[in-house]
């Protein structure tokens, strides 16, 4: 085992006994950074001297006996759209290529807070608009397991970094399953938390209604301990949830007796591969098997849950982005005749093409005369797929699918058709819909390619999430192995 | 012949005076240097978030409930999607469907009629930034952006079509001013553009129950601007219906200079909005104890005032509502009369002398140099006859110059009424012999000789001498 291979758990211990210190831990991390970003190309922009700032000074704590936290010291790669003081934050688009934000995101603040270091801002797709970060507007990210392949999306950066040992962590965003397809895809571990749970002040928002801040990790325990780091209620943000945060780590019980699990059939069902089909059986067999209660249920409006999401995503992008303007900031066009030219070339010239898609479809869905037609319908929509999830949860205390129908698909299959694109997100998007919180963990491998499977759970549950996954994994090798790069 | 009636519905919007911005913690001064006033909030940078300013709330619900509106139990905000390079994130923070409060309206008195004006909704929003042009605005090659002043709060108060002319118009604008001066809660004023004022006016022929097509009417700067310009309009839709025209739905900007309303370019106007609730804002419960707490603070409005006034003070109607439109003027009067309670003269010394002082000068009646208890004090001297009215006048003047008491600048300039009969006795005697004309013609039957003779008097005695006295000695020794 190589000291990039450890979970940050694991590097805690090592960072107390004194047996490494932070710089040579995150020195390390930068080593295998230029021994592998060749061919991974995970990163927009790496920080290696704040980091080893951050690393010396989590080093003096120590020294001086200083108690730390478990995060302290370790190395967190974080998705470029979300904020960073004096470090480029692009969202993955040529609109904001020079964008240096003077303020933190919370979420930043937080991990500044608990010592950890930064290593780098991720790639991914133009404001995290896509599966497969193929639409970053900078590079493309390769899978780990095998570079033919994406990494996932959109948050494929983050998933790649945490894969290949270039950070012990990572932050993503997910808006339809941003962090938890890609972690699928990269066979690491991703949580989409509660809405609310996690303050979105800092992240450049997509869709601001379905858009969350959540964390990457290559277990359960790292993945507890970096959502117990980021989440709590900020006032800031209008929309994060006045809750007292639990230790999460005190839910990693190994132990799903009397567990009662939902699998909706509407995932298992239409354009599901085989392979993936089985790993999900499998896993489902092996909680049974540890005492839980696993059947088959309904979500009868999963079939409205594509269109809908549809809908509400681009119509608040379509406002969201409309401040890219070449006015106040990031990319202006050159030549322009006027103000209505400037504005007009500057985001025709600044955006790509899935993000002008996603404009014109949120733009018509709300223009007067169609509002009513098509976001109103879809807010309503909206709130029969959230009591589908009451209902079932009524009888469940969590849900159980795949993550994405397929494992990671090679580049150029899908990005000519959006509509096999945004299939790849069928599994996930009913979750942010619902607003409920969701993981995707490592459950098998088809060829030598992980598939990941997806726990439900109740709107700020992520207790049980965390206990029925770390029970998964206690019971599993998946999320042992490596990819050879 | 038609006759023509005018249609004319406001909509006004009010700058609220709260230390900080409606979404963020940036100040809401007025001035500063451009863009210093601002946050990555107001900036509209990526990534931000807005969070509502809880004192917007209430000022708005003070307003409100001021404005006899309805508060919502339930309000939201939405989004008003356009682009505009004063806009930091090309759409703006206002409020569609459910508005803070709504049904209100206020009465107004033109010509000595009643008329009450109905308030179709009250709502709350953020300000825009503003551009600034170096040199000529059509000559300059680019545009500056100053975003101080986004993300000012705003209420916007739309009024129902009740108002029949542009002196209604005016009456209205100027009582909601009154109005929302007493609630504290903006400056109103027009020239720095605290309150603002578009119109929309059309014309129909008389007895008509339907609307006219209406217009737009937007800059208007002032008071006048917008009487003018409304007068302007509804002449020229008359004009145009006389003519066999007809009107076009449009938006038009007042020429001040020229005193006239031009149109402005359609295509820019013709705005689709695209409204959506902000998902960044979570809906507003308004809690209805908060409501009746915000109703007990607010102090005794205009109208009520006005009509105490004559009540208990048996002022005229006119004088209890020019004392009454303003709150401080108001404040002014009532302190005034808790040292001197001769209402009336209290009334006529401030709506005259003073308002005439503090018109000529700059000070506005809270920075007034006389104190209200010195008015007051002035007005005793005049009472007890230390001083004569005339003398008064002076003494008030030296006053508001100085902010001097009445009785030091007596003191000081030896301006006593003389009462002394023997004092005065000499001095008209004296008068008598040296205007034996004018005695004469005062025996002949002229009145006015008599005046001249006091005048003499008042001369010689620089003023002092009481005048009621000086006439009984004239009249007893002719």
């Amino acid at each position: 085992m190589q000291l990039h291979q450890l979970t940050a758990h694991e590097m805690h211990d090592l960072l107390i006994n004194k047996e490494l210190s932070s710089e040579e831990l995150n020195n390390h991390i930068f080593d295998r950074i230029e021994a592998v970003e060749d061919k991974i190309k995970a990163y927009l922009t790496l920080t290696k001297e704040g980091a080893l700032e951050r690393a010396r000074s989590v080093d003096g704590q120590i020294q001086s006996g200083e108690r730390i936290g478990p995060l302290a010291g370790i190395p967190v790669a974080v998705k470029d759209n979300i904020c960073t003081k004096g470090i480029r934050t692009t969202a993955g688009s040529k609109i904001l290529s020079n964008f240096i934000p003077p303020y933190n995101a919370t979420v930043v603040e937080k991990l500044a807070a608990a010592g950890a270091t930064i290593v780098g801002k991720t790639n991914l797709d133009e404001f995290a608009m896509g599966s497969s970060t193929e639409n970053s507007a900078f590079i493309a990210t390769k899978n780990p397991w095998d570079t033919g392949c994406v990494p996932g999306g959109s948050s494929g950066g983050s998933a790649a970094a945490v894969c290949a040992g270039e950070a012990a962590l990572a932050l993503g965003s997910d808006t339809g399953g941003s962090i938890r397809q890609p972690a699928s895809f990269c066979g690491v571990v991703g949580m989409k938390p509660t809405y609310g749970a996690v303050s979105r002040y800092g992240l450049i928002a997509f869709a601001s209604s379905l858009d969350q801040i959540g964390p990457f990790a290559r277990d359960v325990t790292d993945c507890a301990l970096l959502l117990g780091v980021i989440s709590g209620h900020d006032p800031r943000d209008s929309t994060s949830a006045g809750y007292k945060v639990p230790d999460y780590t005190t839910f990693l019980n190994n132990n799903v007796r009397g567990l009662k699990i939902g699998v909706p059939e509407e995932f298992m069902a239409q354009g599901i591969s085989p392979e993936v089909r089985a790993a999900v059986e499998r896993a489902m067999s092996l909680y049974e098997s540890l005492g839980a209660a696993v059947e088959y249920t309904t979500l009868p409006h999963t079939e409205y849950a594509l269109p809908t999401y549809y809908i509400i995503a681009p119509a608040e992008a379509s406002s969201n982005l409309a401040r890219y303007d070449g006015v106040r900031y990031g990319f202006r066009a050159a030549e322009v005749a006027d103000v209505v030219d400037m504005f007009m070339k500057s985001r025709s010239q600044g955006f790509g093409p899935e993000v002008k898609r996603r404009i014109m479809l949120g733009t018509y869905a709300l223009s007067a005369g169609y509002y009513d037609a098509y976001y109103l319908k879809a807010l309503k929509v909206r709130t029969l797929i959230k009591q589908d999830f009451d209902r079932a949860f009524e009888k469940y205390d969590l849900l159980l699918s795949p993550t994405s129908p397929t494992p990671a698909f090679r580049f150029g299959d899908k990005v000519d058709d959006p509509f096999q694109m945004y299939l790849s997100d069928i599994c996930t998007i009913s979750v942010n819909l619902a607003g409920i919180p969701g993981i995707s963990l490592p459950c098998g491998f088809v060829g030598q390619m992980p598939v990941g499977l997806q726990l439900m759970g109740k709107y700020f549950d992520e207790g049980t999430l965390l206990r029925a996954a770390y029970t998964f994994e206690q019971n599993t090798d998946y999320h042992k192995e490596f990819p050879k790069i | 012949m038609t006759q023509y009636e005018t249609v004319i519905g406001l909509e006004v919007h009010a700058e609220l005076k709260t230390r900080s911005k409606i979404f963020c913690d940036s100040t809401t001064e007025f001035g500063g240097d451009p863009n210093t006033h601002v946050c990555p909030v107001c900036l509209g940078l990526p990534g931000v978030l807005p969070v509502v300013n809880k004192t917007v709330v209430e000022y708005a619900i003070r307003a409100a409930l001021a404005l006899n509106c309805r508060v919502a139990s339930f309000s939201k905000f939405d989004r008003k999607n356009y682009y505009y390079p004063d806009m930091p994130k090309n759409y703006q923070i206002s409020q569609y469907d459910l508005p803070i409060a709504e049904h209100g309206y206020l009465n107004i008195e033109v010509k000595g009629e009643v008329r009450k004006i109905g308030i179709t909704r009250l709502h709350m929003e953020e300000d825009t930034g503003k551009l600034v042009h170096q040199g000529n605005i059509t000559t300059t090659p680019f545009s500056l952006v100053d975003y101080n002043r986004a993300g000012v709060p705003l209420i916007e108060i739309v009024s129902d079509p009740d108002m029949r002319s542009p002196e209604e118009a005016y009456e209205y604008l100027n009582k909601l001013k009154a109005i929302i001066l007493y609630t504290g809660v903006s400056d109103c004023k027009m020239e720095e553009g605290s309150l603002r004022c578009d119109a929309n006016i059309s014309v129909r022929p008389a007895g008509s129950q339907e609307f006219g097509t209406k217009t737009e009417i937007k800059n208007m700067n002032s008071f006048k601007a917008l009487q003018k310009a409304l007068t302007y309009e509804a002449e020229r839709q008359i004009k145009v219906l006389k003519e066999g025209g007809r009107i076009i739905q449009e938006t038009r900007t007042w020429d001040d200079e020229q005193g006239i309303t031009l149109p402005m370019r359609s295509k820019e106007y013709a705005h689709d909005y695209r409204y959506l609730p902000d998902p960044d804002l979570v809906s507003m419960v308004i809690d209805r104890e908060w409501v009746e707490e915000i109703k007990r603070s607010l102090p005794e409005l205009p109208d009520d005032r006005k009509e105490r006034y004559v009540r208990e003070y048996g002022l005229p109607v006119y004088d209890a509502m020019v004392l009454t439109n303003t709150r401080e003027l108001a404040d002014y009067f009532e302190d005034c009369v808790a040292v001197y309670p001769n209402a009336k003269t209290v009334s006529n010394w401030v709506m005259g002398d003073l308002s005439r002082l503090l018109n000529a000068s700059v000070v506005g009646i809270i920075n007034c140099p006389i104190k209200p208890e010195q008015l007051g004090a002035l007005l005793q001297l005049i009472e007890k006859g230390t001083i004569s009215g005339k003398i008064a006048k002076t003494v008030f003047e030296e006053m508001f110059a100085t902010g001097k008491a009445a009785e030091t600048i007596v003191k000081e300039k030896g301006l006593v009424q003389i009462s002394d009969e023997g004092a005065i006795t000499a001095i008209v005697e004296e008068v008598i012999a040296k205007n034996q004309k004018s005695v004469d013609d005062y025996r002949a039957g002229k009145e006015r000789a008599l005046s001249f003779l006091v005048g003499q008097v008042m001369k010689a005695s620089k003023g002092k001498a009481n005048p009621e006295l000086v006439n009984r000695l004239f009249k007893e020794r002719l």
